[in-house]
């Protein structure tokens, strides 16, 4: 417990950025939508026909004019990007962090288990994303109904869950990852989230390229197909066996690891 | 009790040797030297007893347990002071020394404001500004404030001013003479011979010597320094020959018969000769191939 509290007594200030900033760009396009709205009829078949750009995003499938469509294309990406790169962010520096600030000495020369400070510290990460995903949640909620918008709420929830699970499934991986680093994974954490956020687009290209979505997390929590097909049941359930993984690879490594 | 015993402890780094077959006994209550230069595996000795790193073979035991199976329960009863100590930044030094309680479980607030008053450590300092010394003070507390029955410290006075030494080594002998354990890693031999009544030697990841401070310090070698001029070329038994400003000074662990017998004939004006200090007898060990002298 107390090595799950300092985690996050360590990482509020970056959370409350993050948070802020995620929350602040979803508030300001749900309040943009309104306006948009008369002109998004008449653009809705600009986006739709707009070849390769359309097929990358899932336009194709989706009514900018209505506020799903326009939600899921724009706030189901700010969430989908920023959340993963908080995660990947968070969980990739969470074991490494004590080495390359050289605190892992002072931390594990106290009666503590490795298996307990692994344990702690993806509780922590685990609570930061809950903490991140909930309060903006709670903005978009009061977003919505302050502009008078009534949509389908279960869609809507079904969209950030969806992304909470995308976000566990990077953070599980990057922790993993970060096991096994002595030094900053802050490049390796941003550089996956972007590397899976860009087999998403590229899955979405080519039918050729489709199996990527049961490698990319962002397959399963593309906005254009959660409004249209809801959740894919096998495309989470191997994201939710490589977050096992990295967690489980996490655990065995830490273990048995030489501190430096 | 043995406090600390390792049997054929050995360290591989890959392929690089950290410590090879050591064999070292602390008993308690003792004040315990373990002397070494840098890279001899003082720190990986010390490491690998703390569960940090891992043993690549043989075994050993702190405070009567298992130093792999019950390492949870060894660090409840050891303080330990790294050579290097390094914090959470954004902290002050009050939250730090609760965070090192609270990891013990422990309320340790009082024993805290008490070590910090003597060291002279203002615990509302934030981590980042405070200077080497002062970190060392942090390092100092934590590893203090529990009152452990084990202190293991690794060069402890590194960054603390002359007079914090001291004040170190004042709070170390009252916690020794309460019955705690110090094991005390360090290059310097001051210390050791200062504050040490046994001591193992370290070279090369293998144990050199081990024994009481004093009989460790008593050797056949004898510290033999001449006023003038004396002819000592092909004479055995010379090592660390020294000029000095009116003659030579070295050590000599040869037959004293025949350096007399080369003194004999030479213009001296006076000849000395005595035990040498441990700092000479360590700085021996570490010769090529070097035998206890």
């Amino acid at each position: 417990m107390t090595v799950f509290k300092h985690e996050l007594r360590q990482g509020w200030k970056s959370l409350l950025v993050w948070t802020a900033s995620i929350g602040f760009l979803m508030a300001v396009c749900i309040f943009l939508f309104p306006e948009m709205k008369g002109e998004m009829e008449s653009v809705s078949h600009i986006f739709a026909s707009m070849g390769g750009f359309t097929a990358a995003f899932g336009m194709y499938r989706l009514n900018f004019g209505e506020f799903h469509g326009f939600y899921a294309v724009e706030c189901g990406n700010i969430l989908g990007l920023g959340g993963a790169f908080f995660a990947a962010l968070i969980a990739v520096a969470a074991l490494c962090k004590e080495e390359k600030e050289h605190t892992a000495e002072f931390l594990l020369t106290h009666p503590v288990t490795r298996t307990g400070i692994v344990t702690a510290k993806l509780l922590s990460v685990l609570a930061e994303l809950l903490i991140l995903n909930g309060a903006i949640l709670l903005l978009t909620v009061l977003s919505v109904l302050a502009i008078g918008e009534s949509p389908d709420w279960h869609k809507l929830l079904l969209l950030h869950l969806a992304n909470g699970l995308l976000q566990l499934e990077i953070a599980a991986v990057c922790f993993g990852v970060s096991a096994f680093l002595r030094r900053s994974g802050l490049g390796i954490g941003l550089g996956l989230a972007a590397l899976l956020y860009c087999l998403n687009i590229v899955a979405n290209l080519t039918e050729k390229a489709e199996w990527l979505k049961y490698v990319t997390p962002f397959g399963y929590a593309d906005g254009a197909q959660i409004m249209t097909d809801g959740l894919d049941a096998g495309m989470l359930a191997a994201g939710m066996a490589y977050a096992a993984l990295g967690i489980a690879a996490a655990y065995i490594w830490y273990l048995r690891k030489d501190i430096s | 009790m043995n406090v600390i015993e390792t049997r054929g402890l050995t360290k591989y780094y890959g392929k690089a040797r950290g410590i090879v077959d050591l064999d070292l006994t602390v008993r308690e209550g003792d004040s315990f030297g373990f002397i070494g230069p840098n890279g001899a595996g003082k720190s990986t000795t010390i490491r690998t007893l703390l569960g940090l790193i891992q043993a690549s073979s043989g075994s050993a035991s702190v405070l009567g347990r298992d130093f792999v199976r019950d390492r949870q329960a060894i660090l409840r009863e050891v303080g330990y002071l790294p050579s290097e100590t390094m914090f959470y930044a954004g902290m002050r030094v009050r939250d730090v020394l609760k965070l090192s309680a609270d990891l013990r479980h422990a309320d340790c607030g009082a024993e805290a404001r008490q070590l910090c008053e003597r060291l002279q450590l203002d615990p509302g300092l934030r981590m980042e500004s405070l200077s080497l010394g002062n970190r060392k003070k942090v390092g100092v507390v934590c590893a203090l404030q529990h009152r452990p029955r084990l202190y293991i410290l690794d060069e402890p006075t590194s960054g603390l001013d002359p007079l914090m030494q001291r004040e170190f080594f004042a709070i170390l002998e009252e916690r020794h003479r309460d019955g705690a354990t110090v094991f005390l890693s360090s290059h310097v031999l001051s210390e050791i011979q200062r504050h040490c009544s046994r001591a193992a030697i370290i070279r090369e990841g293998r144990l050199a010597a081990c024994g009481d401070v004093a009989e460790l310090s008593k050797t056949n070698a004898k510290r033999v320094t001449l006023h003038g001029k004396a002819e000592l070329s092909g004479l055995p038994g010379v090592r660390d020959w020294k000029e000095t400003p009116d003659g030579q000074s070295f050590l000599y662990s040869g037959d004293l018969r025949l350096l007399l017998k080369t003194l004999a004939d030479a213009p001296l004006t006076d000849v000395s000769m005595a035990e040498p200090e441990l700092e000479e007898v360590f700085l021996h060990y570490y010769t090529e191939g070097g035998e206890p002298a």
